[in-house]
């Protein structure tokens, strides 16, 4: 048995025979040629041909994937009529005198190479695409057809990496799962896994091989792990967890669109947490009934500057408008500690866990702040935005962030744009400061929402990353959960709600302790949104 | 010569489905179409040109249009980009 590990882009667990997608290489040599026009005759019957069949790839894609996922191969013959790339080929030919086979493969690796060393994750995904345009007019300047990819039965589909146009020629139906050498998690496989939900694992690397082709397999998308030729403890053992994770999604699936209601009644929100705008749509797909925790770090982390108010509104709108009417409670920066960005020039901190960090940051520089008042209050116009603050310990910084607001609110009317006046507000607890004057707190603001992990970093004082400290550690310690018990009946003593965002809000083994504290809202991770609400349900 | 900006809100940046709509839609043209941002422009009908540019969500572009009924050309365009990016 060879065991190979990964990166998985999506779960559940598949066996089967694997059928490696194997790429014709020509070798393709530099020759010098006399006739130019011929051999630019030559190149543009192939790139004639290319776009034929790029358009027959495009109604055929239309048909099985829908419009928005064919478009590609549209953007595949735009490619090819592209004037840089044209001239590219056209300037080796007729002013170098090369072949087109070499013409053509030396222009695919200059533009490749130009995407390749983009800053972005999503550019750099793109010099596939230019190889994949390449490869079909080498396939067809050699005479080759580019079939021939049959699958016999069901089976896992391992390659290099897939180009669009190959997951194209994909029977859908007997595909089991995907096994990549490289790829990212931008890639056209990994999209079409998600698409499809099936087990992806890529980054396996040179040790996935050709000869491999034909061999029993088993992906495991819950590890990134590929078995090939499993032996047969490992087969029993993955043959269990496949039947358990099957069982498991269509049990789960069969809670969407249920209530998350205990059994004596009581109905509690279960939520989802992200960290992206893309993750809103993975909330939206396992029915979480809003967004309990968005982060709006990643607007910062992803960026070499302060991000600007529009790229901001851009953001949170679009969040809200794809949880469609559900309420999304938008954190304000938490950075600092663990998470530092260079261009805020944070310095070096003894202690950054107790240092300048969150809410500390926005109100000694309300600059930064301002922006992202002024982009959340303009986005809220659009969709069911709540705000919350990080790191609070006093009503006195309360007071200040509403005064911040006023100002915010007072400069939108001005400019005469559009926000909404009536933003829910709402801390974080998450220091044992907070929880202690929690009562003074809910008079203040429209809800509490409580990050267990700092909340327990701060009452054990015991810094989570340091593994010595592991047999001191314990999540469920009842000095913490004395702590929510006493937030939690403060904010219902005025009238308020309270959640939990933080990973304990996730452990159903607390979640009958939460429902009877009260709590009223549980925010966690998408994937485990339908797990929680399977557990309120159990509950009394 | 006619000339707008317009800031970029698809969280992916100006990527490759609106830069192929684009470049789509500009050859209908007869006019020079130029499109900058931080520094950098290219023609508004060259595919790779403007994917190499690396223009992301919330980074301002400027159009130029000049030649033939550059006007209408901008307008039509300028609704383009509202819809599409």
């Amino acid at each position: 048995m060879i065991t190979i590990e990964g990166k998985s882009v999506f779960s559940g667990v598949e066996i089967g025979k694997l059928y490696y997608f194997s790429k014709k290489k020509a070798e393709i040599l530099q020759q010098i040629i006399e006739d130019v026009d011929a051999e630019m005759a030559r190149y543009y019957q192939a790139r004639e041909t290319a776009v034929e069949q790029l358009e027959g790839l495009f109604t055929k894609a239309l048909n099985e994937v829908g419009e928005s996922n064919s478009l590609i191969f549209q953007i595949h013959q735009m490619m090819l009529m592209d004037d840089d790339y044209n001239e590219a080929i056209e300037n080796l030919v007729r002013n170098e005198k090369n072949n087109v086979e070499y013409a053509v493969q030396k222009t695919a690796e200059d533009f490749s190479a130009m995407f390749a060393a983009m800053d972005d994750e999503y550019m750099q995904a793109r010099a596939a695409d230019v190889k994949d345009i390449s490869n079909r007019i080498l396939t067809i300047l050699s005479g080759g057809d580019d079939g021939g990819f049959v699958m016999d039965e069901p089976g896992i589909v391992a390659a290099s990496d897939l180009a669009p146009s190959e997951t194209i020629q994909l029977d859908k139906s007997k595909v089991l799962g995907f096994a990549t050498q490289f790829g990212s998690s931008n890639s056209h496989t990994a999209i079409l896994a998600r698409t499809m939900a099936i087990p992806a694992v890529i980054s396996l690397g040179e040790s996935l091989t050709e000869e491999m082709n034909g061999h029993m397999a088993i992906i495991d998308g819950y590890t990134g792990v590929l078995y090939v030729d499993p032996d047969e403890e490992t087969l029993k053992t993955m043959t269990a967890k496949r039947e358990e994770s099957l069982r498991e999604k269509a049990e789960l699936e069969a809670l969407i669109g249920q209530d998350n209601v205990t059994k004596s009644g009581r109905k509690i929100n279960v939520y989802a947490n992200i960290g992206s705008i893309d993750d809103a749509n993975s909330a939206m797909a396992c029915d979480a009934g809003g967004v309990g925790l968005f982060r709006s770090e990643f607007l910062y982390l992803d960026s070499r500057d302060f991000p600007t108010e529009e790229a901001q509104f851009a953001a949170y709108k679009a969040a809200a408008q794809i949880m469609d009417g559900r309420k999304v409670i938008i954190r304000t920066l938490d950075l600092g500690a663990d998470k530092q960005v260079d261009y805020f020039n944070l310095g070096k901190e003894d202690n950054p866990a107790l240092g300048y960090r969150a809410i500390r940051i926005c109100l000694t520089q309300p600059e930064i702040f301002k922006t992202q008042l002024r982009a959340l209050y303009r986005a809220a116009a659009y969709g069911n935005i709540a705000i919350m603050f990080p790191m609070i310990i006093s009503v006195k910084e309360i007071h200040r962030i509403k005064e911040i607001i006023t100002e915010v609110k007072e400069e939108l009317r001005r400019e005469g744009k559009k926000f909404r006046e009536d933003v829910e507000l709402g801390v974080m607890i998450e220091t044992p400061a907070s929880v202690m004057i929690s009562r003074d707190l809910a008079k203040e603001v429209d809800f509490f929402s409580v990050g267990t992990n700092d909340l327990t970093q701060y009452t054990l004082a015991i810094d989570r990353q340091n593994e010595k400290l592991d047999s001191f550690y314990d999540s469920h310690h009842p000095a913490v959960l004395a702590m929510i018990k006493m937030a939690a009946d403060n904010a219902h003593a005025e009238g308020k709600w309270i959640g939990i965002c933080g990973e304990l809000g996730a452990d159903t083994t607390l979640t009958q302790t939460f429902v009877d504290m009260g709590i009223d809202e549980l925010s966690v991770s998408p994937g485990m949104v339908l797990r929680v609400r399977r557990q309120v349900r159990e509950c009394e | 010569m006619k000339e707008f900006t317009y800031t970029i809100t698809d969280p992916i940046g100006f990527h490759a489905r609106p830069a192929g709509l684009l470049v789509k839609k500009v050859k209908e043209y007869a006019c020079e179409i130029t499109i900058s941002c931080e520094g950098k422009s290219s023609s508004a009908k060259k595919l790779f040109g403007i994917m190499g540019m690396g223009i992301k969500n919330g980074q301002t572009v400027t159009v130029t249009v000049e030649g033939e009924d550059e006007e209408n050309v901008a307008a039509e365009l300028e609704t383009f980009f509202k819809e599409n990016a």
